[in-house]
């Protein structure tokens, strides 16, 4: 245990001296961890539009606890990128006034975790402003925050609260699972005239971490979607990513389960179908539909606990429309429904074992 | 051996309840005149004083003294004293228009009409009010449409909201009005957000905002004043004390310990105390704090001290809870009075022109009234109900359009 929490300090450390954005006479692709590549999302956005401001609690001078904002306020200018009072609601509160000014704000919410302080803001402010003014006021703003678990943060670092903001008509939500998503999606978002809630995965910022929490963490480096374009690019709020074909068994994952999902498949040997949603709402129903159909089982995974997790909704949807295409009953992996607890970090998060469980599971059953 | 006393619970109880004579004794208000002007750029801990005590310009003859005196000019005042009368005259027919059942809900501002009217003048259309849901004065004194007004508080299909909102929860960009949220309090960080994005593009508008004495006590009140005082924000925050959250005095938001002007002290922001029925105290309070958020000085708090002459809503009844006569008992009278009483001294207005413009007012409501009420009240008329998928986002996603046809529309 505390050798993990070793690495991924380690990891920080690395991270405080990597460069947080590429020069824009750079390279035109640059491999980025997750960080660099939302710090750079956020770099080239606030070049490009005076409106775009980015604030909150340790995010102006010091770049955020996590680094995200790391420079901005050097390059953007004080007014620009700037401290927040620790003070959630103050935050969100005022970026919807700014948006309704005409500004894009970009708020860090420090941990998903402290975001409830902000929710009213966030669900009868942001969320029906358009709706409720009939069209007369808008709020086109992004709340960034960090969320999921896998990183010894106990029950106040580790939460996934994605659902409580998929419930609400008028949010978007979007969580990618890599840097280069992670850079096109904040842009999209960014771009969005409609507030958007951001998770990014915190276990990932540094490494795609596959839930195998024994071995060593594999660096972004690595992998191709750690290769980023320096410049601006959009990947479409809407639209999901099959992250591996596959012909047996459909997995609907998002954020770090993504990189479990893939993980769990190649532990059961099952010829698995990722796919990694990026955006809860809106939802590509085509894309699950299509994948669901083609192989006629589903398994649903997410860290979030299970009882009114997103998964019911899937699961829900796939029942709905490709119930006579099913071989088995829809499965989900999730986090359990207790607090997060420090202690049994591994107990609580739903790993590679779990998920292959599952699958073996699905696959045997059924008709 | 225990040698303290048991603890006891303090719950704080107004001066008065039904049946009772109301009993004002305790309020200490300066006499017209008596509170010292300090310059705009004054820091706020050289004026702590200010959020104790009450600026008061008209005297009980209705003279005007003192160094708050705005001396404005008649026509001005006239305006105003039109405004306040024109938005009576529609709160009246309004409540009336819920008992004949023509609406499901309505609010009067009976009482504080001198607050959001010289406010509204003060101000432009192009700075941002964050109200809350007794400042139709407001629209009333920048001569939004009455019909348009009744429109929204019928949801029929000309309602520039669509049927959206409950009655009085207008919004109007073009008039520099927020649309208004059931859920208290919100604005006022709104507000603030809205002022330093104005600051943030060098631009030279600025925000003002209304909140409650109950309301006060939501956190977003606090975030509000510290985010103003932090970023120097150009806002002007007022809290309207009418002494009433619906059935809960003051008291309970803690206005028995200290002035709702001085909880902006903590946060080192400027703050006055003002007669709300005072038109002109308001008007030279809400010039004093626009002059200082214009110039980069930042917010300043006002608590403007009224009197919530009509019930909280249609849905209230206050016999229930405080005397019935406390009203009429209010020491600082009645705005429109008193501004009445002011023009008349200078041989600015008489009875007669008062009746007139009462007349007036009640046929401008009266042919508005008829105009809305030709596209219909609440069920006779409405938006298209497709319009009900609308606008949830800039564009429907999948959910929505399925949805919408399952409603066949």
């Amino acid at each position: 245990m505390a050798e993990i929490n070793d690495k991924i300090e380690a990891d920080m450390v690395d991270q405080k001296d990597a460069p947080a954005s590429v020069a824009p006479d750079g390279p035109a692709i640059a491999s980025m961890n997750m960080i660099q590549a939302l710090n750079s999302a956020l770099d080239v956005k606030m070049a490009e539009d005076p409106t775009v401001v980015s604030y909150g609690e340790d995010a102006g001078y010091f770049g955020g606890v996590f680094r995200v904002t790391d420079h901005l306020q050097k390059k953007h200018g004080l007014n620009r990128s700037f401290d927040a009072p620790i003070s959630e609601s103050g935050i969100v509160g005022t970026a919807i006034g700014m948006a309704a000014y005409g500004l894009r704000p970009v708020v860090e919410i420090q941990f998903a975790d402290y975001i409830y302080p902000a929710y009213d803001q966030i669900v009868s402010e942001a969320a029906k402003m358009r709706y409720r003014s009939g069209g007369q006021f808008t709020t086109p703003m992004v709340v960034r925050s960090p969320y999921g678990g896998g990183i010894f943060g106990g029950q106040t670092h580790s939460q996934s609260p994605e659902s409580l903001f998929t419930h609400i008509a008028g949010l978007k939500v979007v969580i990618p699972s890599n840097p280069y998503d992670a850079k096109g999606l904040l842009t999209a978002a960014i771009e969005d005239d409609d507030p958007v809630i951001f998770f990014e995965p915190k276990r990932l910022y540094n490494g795609p971490f596959d839930g195998w929490h024994e071995k060593p963490v594999s660096p972004w480096k690595a992998q191709e979607l750690a290769q980023v374009p320096t410049g601006k690019y959009v990947e479409p709020i809407g639209k999901a990513r099959v992250m591996k074909e596959g012909a047996d068994v459909t997995i609907l994952a998002y954020g770090t389960m993504v990189w479990v999902a893939l993980a769990g498949a190649e532990h059961a040997g099952v010829d698995a179908e990722v796919i990694d949603l990026r955006t809860l709402v809106p939802l590509d129903i085509e894309a699950i539909e299509a994948s669901v159909k083609k192989t006629g089982r589903c398994v649903i995974v997410h860290e979030a606990p299970k009882t009114s997790g997103f998964g019911g909704e899937l699961s829900a949807l796939v029942q709905e429309r490709c119930f006579y295409h099913l071989e088995a009953p829809v499965a989900r992996v999730t986090g359990w429904d207790t607090p997060y607890p420090h202690a049994f970090e591994w107990e609580y998060f739903p790993g590679p074992q779990r998920v292959a469980d599952a699958l073996k599971a699905v696959m045997t059953g059924g008709r | 051996m225990k040698n303290t006393p048991t603890l006891s619970l303090r719950v704080p109880e107004p001066s008065g309840r039904p049946g009772d004579t109301p009993d004002f004794s305790h309020l200490k208000l300066d006499e017209p005149g008596a509170v010292a002007r300090p310059d705009v750029s004054t820091t706020p801990a050289e004026m702590r004083d200010h959020a104790f005590r009450l600026i008061r310009v008209l005297d009980d003859q209705g003279k005007a003294v003192g160094p708050w005196d705005p001396k404005l000019d008649p026509e001005t005042m006239r305006r105003g004293l039109k405004a306040m009368i024109l938005t009576r005259a529609f709160d009246d027919r309004m409540h009336r228009a819920h008992r004949q059942g023509k609406t499901s809900f309505y609010m009067k501002c009976t009482g504080e009409e001198a607050i959001a009217v010289a406010q509204g003048m003060i101000l432009s259309r192009e700075d941002m009010g964050f109200p809350t849901y007794r400042q139709q004065g407001l629209l009333i004194a920048r001569d939004y449409p009455l019909a348009t007004m009744m429109n929204q508080i019928y949801s029929n299909a000309e309602d520039p909201i669509k049927g959206r909102q409950l009655p009085i929860m207008y919004s109007a960009k073009d008039y520099g009005f927020f649309t208004i949220s059931g859920n208290l309090g919100t604005q006022y960080v709104q507000a603030v957000g809205w002022g330093m994005a104005s600051a943030i593009r060098g631009d030279d508008k600025i925000a003002i905002t209304w909140i409650g004495d109950g309301s006060t006590a939501e956190s977003d009140f606090h975030s509000a004043l510290t985010f103003a005082a932090v970023y120097r924000a150009p806002v002007i925050l007022n809290v309207v004390n009418n002494q009433w959250a619906i059935s809960s005095f003051q008291g309970i938001a803690g206005g028995l310990e200290t002035t709702f002007a001085s909880k902006g002290i903590g946060y080192g922001l400027p703050a006055l105390r003002v007669d709300g029925n005072d038109f002109l105290a308001v008007w030279a309070a809400t010039q004093w704090a626009e002059e200082r958020a214009r110039t980069n000085q930042g917010a300043t708090i006002i608590e403007l001290f009224t009197y919530r002459g009509a019930p909280h809503s249609t849905s209230d009844d206050p016999s229930r809870y405080r005397p019935g006569d406390e009203h009429e008992k209010w020491p600082l009278g009645d705005p429109i009075a008193r501004l009445k009483q002011h023009l008349i001294g200078l041989g600015e207005w008489s009875d007669a022109q008062q009746e007139e413009a009462e007349k007036e007012a009640v046929e401008k409501v009266r042919a508005a009234a008829r105009e809305s009420e030709a596209i219909g009240t609440l069920g006779q008329s409405r938006p298209s109900v497709k319009t009900m998928f609308e606008e949830v986002y800039a564009t429907e996603d999948w959910r929505l359009v399925e949805q919408r046809r399952e409603v066949g529309v």
